[in-house]
């Protein structure tokens, strides 16, 4: 008698504190959207920040995270994926695979501000890019590179090793296994790690503080060697350090609106191909 | 000619393949390069700045002093030279700028006899400080180089190098004072803990709740709105929370406490621990999942209910997972930047309760970086920090594989 | 009167029709034997003695199965009751990662006897019947895990029989298992029909000719015979029983 009402006491419990998760996720996205839907117009998202950033718009803020996202990702993803690739297909078992895939969840360890030093340390100053894209872009690939492996990793564990078996049975390399037969069908897989390794890079701020963000820069960048705004920075200045904090309260808003909302599509998207996904192999 | 093409081709892939499969080992090794060299150069530094010294009275039987003690006789909190194991002898303070309260009042009050003592162009400074410093036994000086006259009276204090005690467990954290830099992380140290350990007290009962409640309570459905729900918490920028944590959570403990200000450790962990959710909810739910079916059933079989079999047989079982989560989640939280960054209120103190303002290890790189001029003191203070990051962080990871390999073996 | 008995049972996994109409009743005190070849639902009919089929989602099961007369699928039947009453050996042994003395006295803990005299005793006792007692006398506080399969089982037996059940249910209890481990294991079903009621699951005809007192033979969700043992390996009725029996299928 009083196991079932500990049963029912416990459940009730468990239940209480998933909806407290659930309740934290609402209260945060509700707060972020509810307050920010109203800044949100076209012409706060196209044109330049005015009167010290609390007036206009976002617009090189945006371009700078965009340029920063096509950057970090031009530089990991090839690598990530030859990386999953070596260490899912190549990679022979035994010492040298353990000690890659421990070194993979050590670097995917390492605090984002680490990486911020490294990348200062090394793109900045030893390699002269100065403030830059393309050291910002870097550091940002670094920092999502583990990501990267991972999920091709993961995409291709989860093709069937009949696939292979049969190709092999065909006569083919392994390159041509890989190439043709493997990667085809991890390929979607892939690319939903990718999405969501977009929506990452994104939001890091710690990595460019000190390897391109730019305080206030009204203008566009023309070269990969020129510093850019970006969202998140944007975002911490507007909140604690800038011209008038009070007044640019509503362009936080907005701005921290644009970010959630990319990671929000971002997730929406890595969702609606997964489901898309796994319908498909279910009706093969 | 096709075939060696292709042979060759073949063997270039393989090879870029290679490479790229050593790509994060040789990242690991170039952050430890990169990062330990600059941070190294603190230690055997003097903290005090190039071309200045600390002179005293020859008969002062004092040898040498700390950052700290110097930071603190300047600051007038230590006044007696006892305290510092000299002798019974109040502390004389002498800094440059204040060279004529040494001299009478006559002699400040006529502009020629201060002419007279330290020359037109200050060119009889030296001779000036150094009589000043012979008349005065309690005095000490910070004085430049160029100033220390050929005779001069007084004797050069030796001023303690920085060394890695001296950074670990040193109290004050004033990187940019005069006339000496103080760079003791404990507080930093102490900080970083102090938040992480609440936000995981927090976050720890909430997770495994969840965590258990989705692999074994929920229905299906249910489990299918809670996992997006988990992967968008992970995935909301930590500049967000930051900025949700500033605008909401510390006006909301500056009403509640009716304190000063509402940037305190309290926010800080309150954030941390929402951020850690996902990786405690997650990695623990993995862990219960993987609890044999077998054993599910064998203790329902002996009439356990559902909890009891959760309670004791499943979360036993799973510990080791669970545990896994918990450290992770630690790892997780010791590194966040920008969300403790902007609501705990940096203040570099050793803390004491949870609603006083707090700095942790990242927040003080991310804020102190921009304006330490590079290769000084402050930036290789400031990637020594770095290091302490890096390793902490090394064993965390270190641990978690430990414990998920014995996991492995266990389950095996 | 029965101590088990099913009236026209069906069990659906989804749209899968796995159990049709299943009348059996059996006696207490006797062994029953369930054969049969894979997937035809004999582990299916036994985990429906104690309910264990509700863990699965999407199951919908008919008729009525009548323990000790009473309805155990009829509302406000406490599930935890039943199964105490009706105890589970499972396929391979699956002892918890606890010491031997705790496996063993779990189910007594689950059910809220804290009297520590009182659960040595009975732990002590359950061993005893289970054929461990000698083996494991001098290393109770050892992980169980440091047993050999067989012993690993006659403790999941043991673990079984420190409840106190009037039925126990066998789902091929030794078919992970070495000969020897077996014979141990079925001397022990032979002993333990004195005081309980047991039905087996087992892919051995031999061994359901030598330990049991009746056997049914499932084929595709249905019973197609079911009788005495004897009758069923000297004089089936069924021509599918007989191929069966005879090795032809399974």
């Amino acid at each position: 008698m009083t196991k079932s009402i500990n049963q029912q006491i416990a459940f009730w419990i468990l239940r209480i504190m998933s909806s407290l998760v659930v309740l934290f996720l609402v209260l945060i996205l509700g707060f972020i959207i509810s307050k920010g839907i109203g800044v949100i117009n076209w012409k706060f998202l196209t044109t330049m920040p005015e009167d010290g950033m609390t007036k206009g718009g976002i617009y090189p803020a945006i371009i700078g995270t965009f340029c920063l996202v096509g950057g970090s990702m031009l530089f990991a993803f090839p690598i990530g994926v030859m990386s999953g690739i070596f260490i899912h297909e190549y990679a022979p078992n035994g010492f040298f695979k353990r000690f890659v895939q421990l070194m993979t969840n050590n670097l995917a360890g390492v605090p984002s501000i680490v990486f911020g030093l490294f990348g200062m340390s090394l793109f900045v100053n030893k390699l002269h890019f100065g403030d830059s894209i393309i050291a910002g872009s870097l550091t940002l690939g670094l920092l999502v590179l583990p990501v990267v492996i991972r999920t091709t990793e993961e995409a291709l564990k989860s093709v069937n090793d009949s696939f292979r078996l049969a190709s092999y049975g065909l006569g083919a390399s392994k390159l041509q296994t890989i190439w043709r037969v493997v990667l085809p069908i991890a390929t979607p897989n892939i690319i939903t790690g990718l999405i969501l390794s977009i929506g990452r890079v994104s939001g890091e701020t710690a990595p460019i503080l000190f390897t391109v963000a730019a305080y206030y820069l009204p203008k566009l960048p023309t070269s990969m060697y020129d510093q850019v705004m970006a969202l998140p920075y944007h975002l911490y200045v507007l909140s604690t350090s800038g011209t008038d904090i009070k007044a640019s309260r509503d362009m936080a808003y907005g701005t921290a609106l644009v970010l959630v909302a990319i990671v929000l599509i971002a997730n929406l998207i890595a969702n609606a191909l997964r489901k898309f996904l796994s319908k498909k192999v279910k009706m093969n | 000619m096709k075939k060696i093409l292709s042979y060759i081709f073949g063997r270039i892939i393989t090879v870029l393949l290679y490479l790229s499969g050593s790509v994060t080992s040789i990242i690991v090794v170039l952050i430890v390069i990169f990062l330990f060299s600059e941070g190294s150069g603190l230690f055997g530094k003097k903290p005090t700045e190039e071309g200045f010294i600390m002179a005293v009275n020859k008969t002062n039987n004092v040898k040498h002093l700390d950052a700290e003690q110097i930071k603190l006789i300047f600051d007038g909190e230590i006044t007696n030279w006892k305290k510092v194991g000299g002798r019974n002898d109040s502390i004389i303070l002498f800094r440059m700028d204040n060279i004529t309260d040494f001299f009478t009042e006559e002699q400040r009050e006529n502009p020629d006899s201060v002419i007279k003592l330290l020359g037109e162009n200050y060119e009889r400074l030296p001779q000036c400080i150094s009589r000043v410093v012979e008349a005065n036994p309690g005095i000490i000086a910070f004085v430049g180089k160029k100033y220390i006259d050929k005779n001069f009276a007084g004797k050069e204090l030796k001023i303690d190098k920085i060394t890695i005690s001296d950074f670990l467990f040193g109290k004050l954290w004033f990187p940019t004072a005069h006339p000496v830099a103080v760079f003791g992380a404990l507080p930093l140290l102490l900080g970083t803990f102090w938040v992480s350990i609440f936000a995981i007290l927090f976050a720890l009962p909430l997770g495994l709740a969840t965590a258990i409640y989705m692999a074994e309570v929920a229905h299906p459905t249910v489990r299918n709105i809670l996992k997006p729900v988990i992967e968008l918490l992970a995935g909301i920028p930590s500049v967000v929370y930051g900025f949700f944590g500033l605008v909401v959570v510390v006006p909301f403990i500056q009403n509640t406490f009716n304190l000063p200000v509402g940037e305190t450790a309290l926010a800080g962990s309150i954030i941390l621990g929402i951020m850690a959710l996902p990786t405690i909810i997650t990695i623990s739910e993995d862990a219960i999942r993987t609890t044999p079916r077998s054993m599910k059933e064998a203790s329902l079989a002996l009439g356990a209910t559902h909890w009891q079999t959760i309670f004791k047989v499943i979360l036993p079982y799973s510990s080791s997972g669970i545990t896994a989560g918990a450290i992770l989640g630690i790892g997780r939280a010791i590194g966040e930047t920008m969300a403790v960054l902007m609501v705990t209120g940096n203040a570099a103190v050793i803390p004491h309760t949870l609603l006083e303002p707090v700095r942790t290890i990242p927040a003080t790189i991310a804020a102190e970086l921009g304006e330490a001029s590079q290769g000084g003191l402050h930036y290789e203070a400031l990637f020594t920090l770095g290091c302490i990051l890096f390793i902490i962080t090394m064993i965390v990871n270190l641990a978690v594989e430990i414990i998920s390999s014995r996991n492995k073996r266990v389950a095996s | 009167m029965y101590k088990i008995e099913s009236k026209d049972v069906n069990l659906y996994y989804g749209e899968h029709h796995a159990l049709k109409n299943i009348s059996l009743q059996m006696k207490a005190n006797t062994v029953t034997a369930l054969i049969g070849p894979s997937g035809c639902g004999k582990s299916t009919y036994l985990r429906l003695l104690n309910r264990m089929n509700d863990l699965i989602e999407n199951v919908r099961i008919e008729g009525t199965v009548l323990i000790d007369n009473k309805d155990i699928y009829a509302r406000g039947i406490k599930i935890d009751e039943l199964r105490k009453k009706v105890g589970m050996v499972f396929q391979k042994p699956n002892p918890f990662p606890k010491t031997i003395f705790e496996n063993v006295a779990y189910g007594l803990r689950v059910n809220g006897i804290s009297n520590k005299s009182y659960i040595e005793e009975r732990v002590t006792r359950s061993l005893q019947n289970a054929a461990l007692w000698e083996e494991v006398k001098d290393k109770l506080k050892k992980s169980a895990f440091e047993l050999s399969g067989g012993q690993q089982q006659r403790l999941c037996i043991a673990r079984a029989l420190a409840i106190e059940p009037s039925i126990v249910l066998m789902d091929e209890p030794a078919s992970a298992l070495d000969p020897i481990s077996t014979a141990k294991i079925e001397e022990l079903i032979y002993e333990l029909k004195d005081k309980y009621t047991i039905v087996i699951v087992t892919h051995n005809m031999q061994q359901a000719a030598r330990v049991s007192d009746r056997t049914a033979f499932f084929y595709i969700g249905e019973v197609v015979e079911y009788n005495d043992t004897k009758e069923i390996f000297t004089n089936p009725k069924n021509q599918r029983t007989q191929n069966y029996i005879t090795g032809r299928f399974g």
